[in-house]
C-alpha cells in the first residue's frame, strides 16, 4: 500500500467533505437561532419550529409534496424496473437506440426544457393541471433514474438462477417474483428512494406542470426565499434534512446487513458444497 | 452453458417480452419524446391574449382547409427575436461559458476528493461514498438557499473575514457571478466525484508500483498512468454536470444578480413573467439544439460503458 493514505489524500477528502457539509450544518444550527436576522446569533430557541407548526399553507404544501413523492416514486419504480429489464435482457431490438436515448437523456436534460415540454403536452391534451399532472411529470423524470440504478444491479445478476427456475417449469411471472425481484430488491429500493427524494426536491418541473391548489413545498420555499430569507425556512429545511438522513441511514444499514448475511450464506454454502 | 435447454422457455416468454418492452417505451414516447415536437411546433406560433396564451395550434378539428389556414400563421418570428435581441444570444453565450468554466472548476475540486476516497482504507470507502451521496439526497433548493446566508454582505463568510482582519469592508459576493460559480460547484460536485471515484477505485495499483520501481516519480506517474486511466470517469462526470448547468435556473436566480445572464432564467421569465409561451418554446428549442451534441455524446458514452460492464 505505498500509494495508500498520505497527508494529501486525507486533507483533500477532509476539505471536500467540509465543503459539502458546512452549509448544511450552518443551516441546522441557525434554525435554532432566536434572532430574526438569519446571520446574527440571538440565543437558542425553537420558535421557528413552532411558527412552522402554525403555518397551515406550509404544512399543506408539505403534505401534498409527500403524497406526490410517494405516488410518483412507486409508479416510477415499476416502470423503471421494467425499463431496466428491457435494457439488460432483451439485447438488440428494433428501436433500442431510441429507447436507451429516452432512458439516458432525461438524466441530464435541463429541467426548464423538460418542464416546458410536459406543460405544453398537458395543455394540448387539455388535462386539468394539478396533483396528477405533476405526478406524471415526476414519474417520467424519475423512472429513468430508477432504470439506471436497477440496471447496475441487473448486470451483476446470475441469470442461471432464473433459467434453472424456468427449466424446472416455473412460469415466467412467478420466476420474476420469486427469483429475480428478491435478488434485485436492493437496487429497486435504492431506485425508489432516489425517485422519492428527486420528486420531493423538484422545483422547476413542478412549477411548470402544476395548477392551482397543488403548490409543492419547494415552490413554497422558493417563493418565500424570493421575498427574503426567513428563519422558518431554516427550520423546515432542518426537518427535511433529518427525515432524509434518517431514511438513508436506516436503508443503508438494512442493505449492509442483508449483504453481510448473503455473504455469510454463500460462504456456508461453499463450505458445504 | 445450457443453451439448448433454455431456448424453449425463452420463446414461450415472447409475448411477455414485448409487453414489458412496450410499457416503459410507450410511456417515455408519450411523456418525453413527443412533448419535444410540441415545443417545436409551439415555437413557430404567435402569442395571443387568451388562455392558453398562444395561437395557432395544429388542430385537426377544422379539416384540411382549417389546418392549412393555421399553417399559414406559422412564423419564425420568435427565432428572429432570439437573434436580433442581444439579451437572448448573450444569455446563450454566457450560459455555455458559465457551464464550461464550472465544469473545469468542478473537475479540479472533485479530482483530489475522489482520488483520496479511492485510496482510503477499504473498510472506509463505502462510508465515504455514502457521505458524498447523502447531501445530494437532501434538497438541492435548500442547499443553494444555505449559501445565501453564507455569502451575503452580512453573511457568515464576510463576518469571518472581517473578524480575522483580512478585509475591512464586506465583499460583495452574493448577486455576482462568483456566487453562481460557488453554488454550481457545490451543488454539482457529487455528480463528478462519484464517476471519478468509480474509475479510480477500480484502477490496478500494481501499475503505479511498477512505474515507481522503474524510477518514475509520483507526479509523472499520475499524469502518465492514473489520469489517462481515469478518463472514462472524467468524461462521464463532465457530461453529467455540463449539460444541466447550461440550462440551470435555480442557482443563478437565487445567488446571481441581475447581471448574471443564463438562458434557463430567461426561459423561466418568458414563460412565467411575460407569459410568452411561443418565445419560451423557441428559447427551449435553441437551447436543445446547443445541447444535442453533448447529449448524444453522453448517450453514446453511457451505452459504451454499459456494454463494457
Amino acid at each position: 500500500m505505498r500509494y495508500g493514505q498520505s497527508w494529501f489524500n486525507t486533507t483533500s477528502v477532509a476539505l471536500g467533505f467540509a465543503f459539502l457539509y458546512a452549509p448544511i450544518v450552518i443551516l441546522v444550527i441557525y434554525s435554532f437561532n432566536d434572532s430574526k436576522l438569519v446571520t446574527v446569533w440571538g440565543g437558542f430557541s425553537t420558535r421557528w419550529y413552532s411558527a412552522l407548526l402554525q403555518d397551515q399553507a406550509m404544512l399543506d404544501a408539505a403534505w401534498i409534496t409527500l403524497r406526490l413523492a410517494f405516488v410518483s416514486a412507486t409508479i416510477a419504480t415499476v416502470l423503471g424496473t421494467l425499463a431496466a429489464i428491457t435494457m439488460v435482457r432483451f439485447g438488440r431490438f428494433l428501436g433500442r437506440t431510441v429507447f436507451s436515448g429516452m432512458i439516458y437523456a432525461p438524466l441530464v436534460m435541463p429541467d426548464v426544457i423538460t418542464g416546458l415540454s410536459l406543460l405544453l403536452l398537458f395543455v394540448s391534451l387539455d388535462l386539468d393541471r394539478g396533483f396528477w399532472t405533476v405526478t406524471l411529470a415526476h414519474v417520467t423524470l424519475t423512472m429513468c433514474f430508477v432504470a439506471v440504478v436497477v440496471q447496475s444491479r441487473l448486470v451483476v445478476f446470475d441469470r442461471s438462477l432464473e433459467e434453472a427456475a424456468l427449466d424446472l417449469g416455473c412460469p415466467p411471472f412467478k420466476t420474476f417474483f420469486v427469483i429475480t425481484l428478491p435478488l434485485i430488491l436492493p437496487g429497486v429500493i435504492a431506485g425508489w428512494m432516489l425517485a422519492f427524494t428527486l420528486s420531493l426536491d423538484d422545483l422547476v418541473i413542478a412549477s411548470f406542470t402544476t395548477g392551482p391548489g397543488a403548490t409543492t413545498l419547494p415552490m413554497k420555499i422558493f417563493s418565500q426565499v424570493k421575498f427574503g430569507v426567513t428563519p422558518e425556512i431554516n427550520a423546515i429545511s432542518t426537518i427535511l434534512i433529518a427525515i432524509i438522513a434518517v431514511g438513508v441511514l436506516v436503508a443503508s444499514l438494512f442493505g449492509k446487513r442483508r449483504e453481510v448475511e448473503r455473504q455469510k450464506a454463500e460462504r456456508l454454502a461453499a463450505q458445504q458444497g | 452453458m445450457a443453451v439448448t435447454e433454455t431456448i424453449a422457455p425463452k420463446e414461450k416468454r415472447g409475448w411477455l417480452k414485448w409487453l414489458l418492452v412496450a410499457i416503459p417505451f410507450a410511456w417515455l414516447l408519450v411523456f418525453f419524446l413527443i412533448p419535444f415536437f410540441n415545443v417545436f411546433k409551439m415555437s413557430f406560433s404567435t402569442r395571443a391574449r387568451a388562455m392558453p396564451p398562444y395561437k395557432p395550434v395544429l388542430d385537426f378539428a377544422d379539416g384540411i382547409a382549417g389546418l392549412w389556414a393555421q399553417l399559414q400563421l406559422f412564423t419564425p418570428a420568435n427565432y428572429w427575436t432570439l437573434i436580433s435581441q442581444s439579451k437572448y444570444w448573450q444569455s446563450y453565450l454566457s450560459s455555455v461559458q458559465i457551464a464550461l468554466i464550472s465544469t473545469v472548476l468542478i473537475l479540479i475540486v472533485a479530482y483530489p476528493i475522489a482520488y483520496g476516497m479511492a485510496r482510503a482504507p477499504r473498510q472506509w470507502r463505502s462510508i465515504l461514498v455514502m457521505l458524498v451521496i447523502l447531501p445530494f439526497w437532501t434538497s438541492f433548493l435548500i442547499r443553494v438557499y444555505a449559501w445565501i446566508g453564507i455569502l451575503g454582505n452580512e453573511g457568515l463568510l464576510n463576518g469571518f473575514l472581517l473578524w480575522t482582519g483580512l478585509i475591512d469592508q464586506p465583499l460583495t459576493i452574493l448577486t455576482t457571478n462568483w456566487a453562481v460559480y460557488i453554488g454550481i460547484v457545490y451543488s454539482y460536485l457529487p455528480f463528478m466525484v462519484l464517476p471519478l471515484y468509480a474509475t479510480l477505485e477500480k484502477m490496478d495499483e500494481t501499475l503505479l508500483e511498477a512505474a515507481a520501481d522503474l524510477g518514475c516519480p509520483p507526479t509523472q506517474a499520475f499524469w502518465k498512468i492514473t489520469f489517462p486511466l481515469s478518463l472514462p470517469g472524467v468524461v462521464a462526470g463532465c457530461f453529467l454536470v455540463f449539460i444541466p448547468i447550461t440550462g440551470e435556473f435555480v442557482i443563478p436566480e437565487l445567488l446571481g444578480g441581475s447581471g448574471t445572464m443564463m438562458i434557463g432564467k430567461q426561459l423561466w421569465y418568458e414563460f412565467f413573467n411575460n407569459r410568452n409561451w411561443p418565445l419560451a418554446s423557441a428559447v427551449a428549442v435553441v437551447l436543445l439544439l446547443i445541447l444535442v451534441v453533448p447529449i448524444v455524446l453522453f448517450q453514446n458514452h453511457q451505452q459504451a460503458a454499459e456494454a463494457g460492464k
